[in-house]
């Protein structure tokens, strides 16, 4: 892709100040940070949530906590972290490079975009407030559910439920706006010249997420609100008693749940690409392969719910049905993976930061899906059903495969965002401690799991004590090495070495042919793409 | 000239502004789209799981009694098991564990109720089947189960269940069993 750059006059930036720049800002970037930043708060707040229930379960037995708040925290951990860690860290990136990467002045939708992340920190409110409450003495604490707001229970459940209910019905607004605006961007505003199928990858990987988004999100506020009026109204839609079905909430739940999954992958899987044929030196392998791939995993995610639940009971050739098509999603995953190892091949590479974590994200991630498939298996999923082993399975996808991928995202375009390189050999160290000790923390519980220790209780029997300890220590380690993570980011901001345009010497795209960083308002005169 | 092309520039702008509105509203389209189409999946699973049998659920009015043919050939187990759901201060459990039926004969089982409390309780049974495939052909004449059932303070009442077994049941379902969960009607 050969572009034509035109030459910037650099504006002053015409904003207010302070606390009204960001509470009235339209500019992408600026909201690009602040998605990026709110991300990088809550993910340290799920972070230490989790590190509580670890620390319970450092022995067996009742040491720190009463089972009910031990239940609330695995519940709200779950949801800050898809719903406010994750999910904004990847709209942030959206925000940022998506206008850059494309050629475009800003976003199509400026003012929804403001919306759009505004209404993320009321919700993150609504998430934690009960905790505080509960020490007041009002209501009982945090959602104690899960994520999941499974009925019965969530029926019964005290305000916590409440308001988490609203806080999902805000998070899906805004996640629902974001979409919009990322579909109108992409379609309406790209350069002159760049066709859909010269788009740089994550934009791909971004708008069939956003498909995904505003297909799946109004199921789940559907299917919460119904939730709310079983809890209050008198309603029935999943009460037995009044002829409705428990078991239907999980359907409509996973409908949302299981495409989610792959809303918080794909923007990811649309960066790694660029970064590995940035660090390979060479064109990333396979562009089209990697397109309907990525169609072809977005299709099949809204069809293979139900495999969430195979032990609630369902007639063999629904149980088969599911399992073949959740199976079938390894092929064109397949086909991802080969495209970005022979990316790589025979390419010149050298091992900064971003590709680290791309490289290591890779093999993890890779683990991630083999044991997927594992559970995909409806005779052996009878016993990995709700056991430590799913609990793994999850992390491998979603904190290495979500969480990692968004680090080598962050290493990868944090110097052409504040204009400073990022110190290399604290990432490196970053990198190394991470994957690590991620891997310590997981690995045992693979094999808790095998052996059948079930997920979400506070209390185990003696013979996982092992694992469970070394599984503790580990997630400390991983858990306190985020700091690194979070000072390199804030030096980086603050000051460094000033990076160069192109910043790494294989990056093309766009992005790279602005300054580092880009003034406040770029691409006001569209680059033509040839 | 300058002026001008500073103009096209920003009727370009706007022009831009106005189908960016355009394809944002088409948009919202989507998302109302699968807001509705979760609320038409309630009766919709519920249609789905009477057809299917899935969840083992089985109809919830009478059938009329036809003159089907009895199936002397073959024997089916039908088994009876029940439960009391917490908040309901009842017992309940059937007065036979399994009979054998032949496919098409008419048969009544007795299940028996006991209110423990000090109260007048109402409760509603709700069945299910097992396995799902047969579940469409349990037919049932009558059953206790398509009402609410009130029981004073102590009272103990027999609820009987009039059902036959349709001789289209597939072949390979040798064994069914029938449960009742009772749950607490009063809210």
């Amino acid at each position: 892709m050969s572009t034509t750059t035109v030459a910037h006059h650099d504006e002053h930036a015409d904003h207010p100040t302070g606390i009204m720049r960001w509470l009235t800002t339209t500019n992408h970037k600026d909201i690009g940070t602040m998605y990026l930043t709110f991300s990088l708060i809550m993910f340290l707040v799920g972070g230490s949530m989790i590190l509580g229930i670890r620390a319970e379960l450092f022995q067996p037995g009742l040491q720190l906590m009463k089972p009910d708040f031990f239940n609330q925290l695995i519940g709200v951990h779950a949801l800050i972290m898809i719903f406010a860690a994750l999910m904004p860290a990847a709209t942030g990136f959206a925000n940022w490079m998506i206008p850059l990467q494309i050629g475009a002045p800003d976003m199509a939708l400026p003012r929804l975009n403001n919306w759009g992340f505004w209404l993320l920190p009321p919700s993150a409110i609504l998430l934690t407030l009960p905790f505080t409450l509960a020490l007041f003495g009002i209501g009982d604490g945090a959602l104690a559910t899960g994520w999941t707001f499974y009925p019965p229970l969530s029926v019964q459940g005290g305000i916590g439920v409440d308001f988490a209910i609203f806080a999902v019905h805000l998070l899906g607004i805004s996640s629902v706006l974001g979409s919009i605006n990322i579909i109108v961007t992409l379609f309406n505003m790209r350069a002159p010249g760049m066709t859909l199928m010269k788009m740089p990858m994550f934009a791909w990987g971004w708008l069939i997420t956003a498909f995904l988004l505003i297909a799946t999100i109004p199921v789940l506020a559907g299917a919460v609100t119904m939730l709310l009026t079983d809890r209050h109204f008198g309603t029935h839609f999943f009460d037995a008693a009044g002829g409705g079905d428990p078991i239907m909430f999980q359907h409509l739940f996973w409908f949302f749940g299981h495409p989610e999954v792959y809303i918080l992958l794909l923007p990811v899987w649309g960066f790694i690409p660029q970064i590995l044929q940035t660090f390979s030196r060479k064109p990333m392998y396979g562009y089209k392969a990697q397109v309907y791939s990525l169609w072809a995993i977005g299709a099949l995610a809204v069809v293979v719910w139900a495999h969430h639940f195979f032990t609630a009971g369902m007639p063999v050739p629904a149980l088969l049905y599911f399992m073949y098509s959740t199976m079938a999603i390894s092929l064109p995953l397949a086909v991802l993976f080969f495209c970005w190892i022979k990316t790589m091949w025979r390419g010149s590479m050298s091992f900064e930061t971003p590709m680290l974590f791309t490289v290591g994200w890779i093999i993890l991630f890779g683990i991630g899906g083999l044991t997927g498939l594992v559970l995909a298996d409806v005779a052996a999923d009878a016993q990995y059903h709700n056991s430590y082993f799913v609990v793994a399975h999850f992390h491998y996808t979603l904190f290495a495969g979500g969480i990692m991928g968004i680090m080598a995202g962050v290493y990868y375009w944090l110097p052409k965002m504040t204009g400073h390189m990022y110190n290399e050999k604290l990432g490196k160290l970053h990198f190394w401690l991470t994957a690590i000790s991620f891997n310590l923390t997981f690995i045992p519980q693979f094999f808790l799991g095998l052996a059948g220790m079930p997920r979400r209780i506070p209390d185990y029997a003696l013979q996982f004590a092992e694992f469970n300890m070394i599984s503790t220590i580990a997630a400390f380690v991983l858990g306190l090495s985020q700091l690194l993570f979070v000072y390199n980011i804030v030096s980086t901001i603050k000051g460094g070495k000033k990076a160069t345009d192109q910043v790494w010497e294989g990056a093309e795209g766009l992005e790279w042919t602005l300054s580092s960083p880009p003034p406040y308002h770029s691409f006001t005169e569209q680059p033509t793409v040839k | 000239m300058e002026i001008n092309e500073e103009e096209s520039y920003l009727n370009h702008t706007e022009q831009r502004a106005v189908a960016n509105k355009k394809l944002g509203l088409k948009l919202v389209w989507i998302v109302a789209g699968s807001l509705l189409f979760a609320f038409a999946l309630v009766p919709l699973y519920d249609v789905l799981c009477t057809i299917t049998g899935l969840n083992g659920k089985t109809k919830s009015t009478a059938t009329e009694i036809s003159n089907t043919k009895v199936d002397t050939s073959r024997w089916v187990t039908v088994q009876f098991t029940s439960s009391v759901m917490p908040g309901l201060g009842w017992n309940f459990y059937p007065k036979q564990a399994s009979i054998k039926v032949h496919p098409g004969q008419v048969h009544t089982v007795l299940f028996e109720a006991k209110n423990t409390t000090s109260q007048t309780v109402a409760g509603r049974a709700v069945p299910s089947v097992t396995p799902g495939s047969g579940a469409a052909y349990l037919k049932k004449i009558e059953c206790f189960c398509f009402l609410r059932q009130e029981l004073k303070a102590g009272e103990t009442k027999i609820m009987p269940l009039r059902f036959f077994i349709s001789p289209e049941l597939p072949s390979d379902v040798k064994e069914m069993t029938l449960s009742y969960a009772f749950f607490s009607s009063d809210k």
